[in-house]
């Protein structure tokens, strides 16, 4: 048996790190925090429906009977809307016409572009976090991605895709890495909390877009804060016809996730910045240089934060418009952490939460459950993992033997 | 922080030589920039006009008015000699009332010269100062009673969201069984409730579970905007009356209110504004002059000396997180029933961030907050007037000017703050 344990050890694969989590039940937590949000949210659904009010005088146990029916109804359409109608796909195959395969494969092929922000957005807070940084400023690091490549998008013309694209991409993980850097070396050098600093340079990039595209950035022919369109040359290909919006830049994440791990687990580099986020007074004492492992920790995790910001605008929204991140910043936070910041673990929870928000569509116009309740829903999932002693009490699982909650605040200066 | 820095001497009075010089240049820096950028690009002779009477009030009192260029010149000269004083003597302790008023110089240069040729009320742009200060002073002081207890609180963004709906929703449901007036007193009191209970589940996270601080608040932040959101797509937008509590009305102060210029400016407000000034005071002589506040700080700094002396840790953090938490819960209320009169999705706009970022300008402090919170008041302020002054600066970059303040002040470039040292710090109780 120790044997094994050894062996499994020396071959530890892709998921090898992640396969023991599960077996060893660690992964038991994020996992039942999930299905707890999910339930929890269908009973503020059950609870907010006025049908359940106005019937409660005639006969409670029919209003019961009407707050169940409207949770199962948005579970239902949560479902068809992310993954897609079952008896729809099933047709679409039988008759096997373009258009309806297209449509019917639709929500699922949505639900994995939307998990594309989360992928880079989480990536990016989990990075962090291996290094010891807690990087709350993943919007605004998102915000200067999206900016610096819609800019680089619009602004070169006549370039092939093969130039232009690899150039905008690699313009949005830049203005990322420059918010990102600018906390990290002031958290390397002076010792200002990054969690204030990110905080600040969140609201800086905000004002800072809305200048942008007021001004420099915006559109010649109308008087709206929006930039112009990115050139044809410089957009993410689409492998599908419309209604399809899936994109090249699914696949990018993917390998995006693969060099993060391969940097985190694999390189001297990754190692030296896992020893320096688990115990930089052990780290000095090896000699390793924790002002630059910091630092670049930081801009890498703000370039990651960036080139979710450039997948939105080069691979869906195809220019840029104030407030057009719907608060991954503070989701990513959330996806890192269930992820137990392993660039597998984030995948998995990014599609997650990607599955979440576009079902969450369909919920809102079949349902009529606003969208804003997957927020509250992800809140909710980050309470129990914040806090497994939660998940512990109610489920009445056993405590480990080791104390396995984060603590990554240190004060704010000094 | 590490125990070098602990063990500074942290006497009132201590200035570093470093600090003294910086701020020296500061001072002259301040002096160059009023004599390069506003002096030379006025005409000699133009004559700017200040009104000092805000809208609405009755008493006359007579404009001032002055020579621009004298007056910027007058201006730049005693900024440079506080400047050259500091340098070769320095202020000692009064080092940041100076800075305070070099501050003030310049802030006064900068209207005299976006001025010039015109006239500007002077009264006015005071009294929305201190209007826009009140929420942000308000989110600094719930984060002073939090983190001086050694729980930091990033969630007062939220926590001031959820009370701006649940005092609008309050108020308004009120109506049904309450006067006019009477209702927003309703709304107010559930709009601090509201900001209590989410406090209560910040301290249950973060002391109770010992999650991690941030986490926390982040949760609360999350869950604050999506069911604020959800609440109001739901139900507000579809009925009307749930979202018309009306606004408190202002409160002149009898016989205060009538003396010139200042009267109008500090005495002729609502109960959030009055509410301010009074929690500021309690909290201030709280925090330094009683017993309570002597042992909310020990718990702040170290918490285990504080639990050996038999203060009880857990205790006091959870009535000082639940304070704070009401304390946000009161700027909350603020938004709906002492501003706009409605809620609107993501009202708060940032508010609670730049109470948290005023409550760092302002070294902890309730009065440094409130001083914070009156220049980022302006900050704000001046945006929204930028274009009526027709001056030639984009009124982000005025907005964005807290946040780098901030920064520059946590970097510890004009002198580090001086932060509660077990902040952020979950505690263990050895047994």
């Amino acid at each position: 048996m120790a044997k094994d344990k050894t062996k499994s050890k020396e071959t530890k694969s892709f998921f090898g790190v992640f396969l023991e989590e599960l077996t060893s039940g660690s992964l038991l937590i994020p996992i039942l925090a999930i299905i707890s949000g999910l339930i929890l949210g269908g009973l503020i659904v059950a609870i907010t429906t006025e049908d359940v009010y106005t019937t409660w005088s005639r006969s409670p146990i029919e209003a019961i009977g009407l707050g169940v029916n409207a949770a199962l109804k948005s579970y239902a359409a949560l479902f068809n809307g992310s993954i897609g109608n079952p008896g729809r796909i099933i047709s679409a195959l039988q008759s096997g016409e373009a258009a309806e395969l297209n449509r019917a494969f639709n929500p699922i092929l949505e639900s994995l572009t939307k998990s594309v922000p989360y992928i880079f957005a989480g990536l990016a807070v989990a990075l962090g976090f291996r290094a010891g940084l807690f990087n709350i400023g993943a919007e605004g690091q998102l915000f200067m991605g999206a900016i610096f490549a819609v800019w680089i998008g619009f602004a070169l013309k006549g370039l092939p895709t093969i130039i232009h694209l690899p150039l905008a991409l690699g313009a949005g993980a830049l203005g990322g890495a420059i918010w990102g850097f600018i906390p990290g070396f002031l958290k390397a050098k002076t010792g200002g909390h990054e969690v204030i600093n990110t905080i600040m340079m969140n609201y800086i990039a905000f004002r800072l877009s809305e200048y942008l595209l007021r001004g420099p950035l915006q559109r010649p022919d109308t008087s709206n804060p929006i930039s112009p369109f990115i050139e044809e040359s410089a957009k993410l290909p689409r492998f599908f016809g419309s209604p399809i919006r899936f994109h090249l830049g699914f696949f990018v994440a993917l390998l995006v996730a693969y060099g993060v791990y391969w940097l985190l687990f694999k390189t001297k580099w990754g190692f030296e910045l896992r020893t320096v986020g688990i115990n930089p007074r052990a780290a000095r004492y090896a000699g390793m240089n924790i002002v630059s492992v910091t630092v670049i920790a930081m801009s890498l995790s703000g370039a990651l934060a960036g080139l979710a910001g450039a997948n939105e605008v080069l691979g869906l929204n195809y220019t840029l418009a104030p407030a057009f991140s719907s608060g991954f910043g503070f989701d990513s936070i959330a996806l890192a952490l269930i992820g137990k910041s392993h660039p597998v673990g984030v995948v998995l929870a990014a599609l997650l939460f990607g599955t979440l928000r576009n079902g969450a569509i369909q919920m809102q116009i079949a349902a009529n459950v606003p969208i804003d309740i997957i927020s509250v829903m992800q809140a909710l999932i980050l309470a129990f993992i914040a806090a497994p002693a939660i998940i512990r009490t109610i489920y009445r699982l056993r405590a480990p033997d080791e104390e396995e909650s984060i603590v990554l605040i240190r004060g704010w200066g000094g | 922080m590490s125990t070098e820095a602990r063990a500074l001497p942290s006497t009132v009075g201590f200035v570093s030589p470093t600090r003294r010089k910086v701020m020296g240049f500061v001072f002259l820096g301040i002096a160059a920039a009023i004599w390069l950028i506003f002096s030379r690009t006025t005409t000699p002779g133009v004559i700017t006009t200040f009104t000092l009477n805000p809208g609405g009030s009755q008493n006359n009192f007579p404009d001032w008015v002055f020579t621009t260029l004298s007056a910027l010149n007058i201006i730049a000269g005693l900024c440079a000699l506080m400047g050259a004083y500091q340098l070769a003597r320095g202020f000692g302790k009064s080092t940041n009332m100076v800075l305070g008023l070099v501050a003030g110089g310049f802030i006064l240069a900068f209207l005299s010269w976006s001025a010039a040729d015109n006239s500007l009320n002077l009264a006015g742009l005071l009294r929305s100062t201190l209007v826009r200060a009140v929420p942000i002073t308000l989110g600094a002081l719930s984060g002073v009673l939090c983190e001086r207890a050694g729980v930091v609180n990033i969630a007062i963004e939220g926590m001031m969201l959820a009370s701006a709906m649940t005092a609008a929703l309050g108020g308004s449901l009120a109506l049904n069984w309450m006067e006019p007036p009477y209702n927003l007193w309703f709304g107010l009191v559930v709009g601090v409730l509201t900001g209590g209970l989410l406090a209560l589940v910040h301290a249950l996270l973060s002391i109770k579970y010992k999650a991690d601080q941030i986490v926390s608040g982040t949760v609360i932040n999350i869950f604050a905007i999506g069911i604020t959101s959800f609440i109001s797509a739901k139900y507000l937008a579809k009925y009307r009356y749930l979202n018309n509590p009306g606004i408190f009305s202002d409160w002149k102060i009898p016989g205060l209110s009538d003396i010139p210029f200042f009267g109008p400016i500090v005495f002729d407000h609502n109960v959030f504004f009055f509410g301010m000034v009074t929690f500021l005071i309690l909290l201030h002589f709280g925090l330094f002059f009683t017993r309570w506040g002597l042992r909310l700080r020990s718990v702040g700094e170290h918490p285990k000396v504080a639990d050996t002396l038999g203060i009880n840790v857990f205790k006091t953090r959870y009535m000082a997180v639940v304070l704070g938490g009401m304390m946000a819960g009161f700027g909350g209320s603020y938004f709906t029933l002492g501003s706009v009169g409605r809620f609107d999705e993501v009202m708060t706009a940032g508010r609670g961030f730049i109470g948290l970022a005023a409550m760092i300008f302002g070294n902890w402090k309730p009065f440094g907050s409130f001083g914070a919170g009156l220049l980022f008041g302006f900050a704000d302020m001046l945006a929204s007037k930028l274009a009526i002054l027709g001056v030639k600066i984009p009124s982000e970059f005025l907005l964005m000017a807290p946040y780098v303040a901030t920064m520059i002040v946590l970097a510890g470039v004009v002198g580090r703050g001086k932060m509660p040292a077990a902040d952020g710090q979950p505690y263990e109780k050895e047994t």
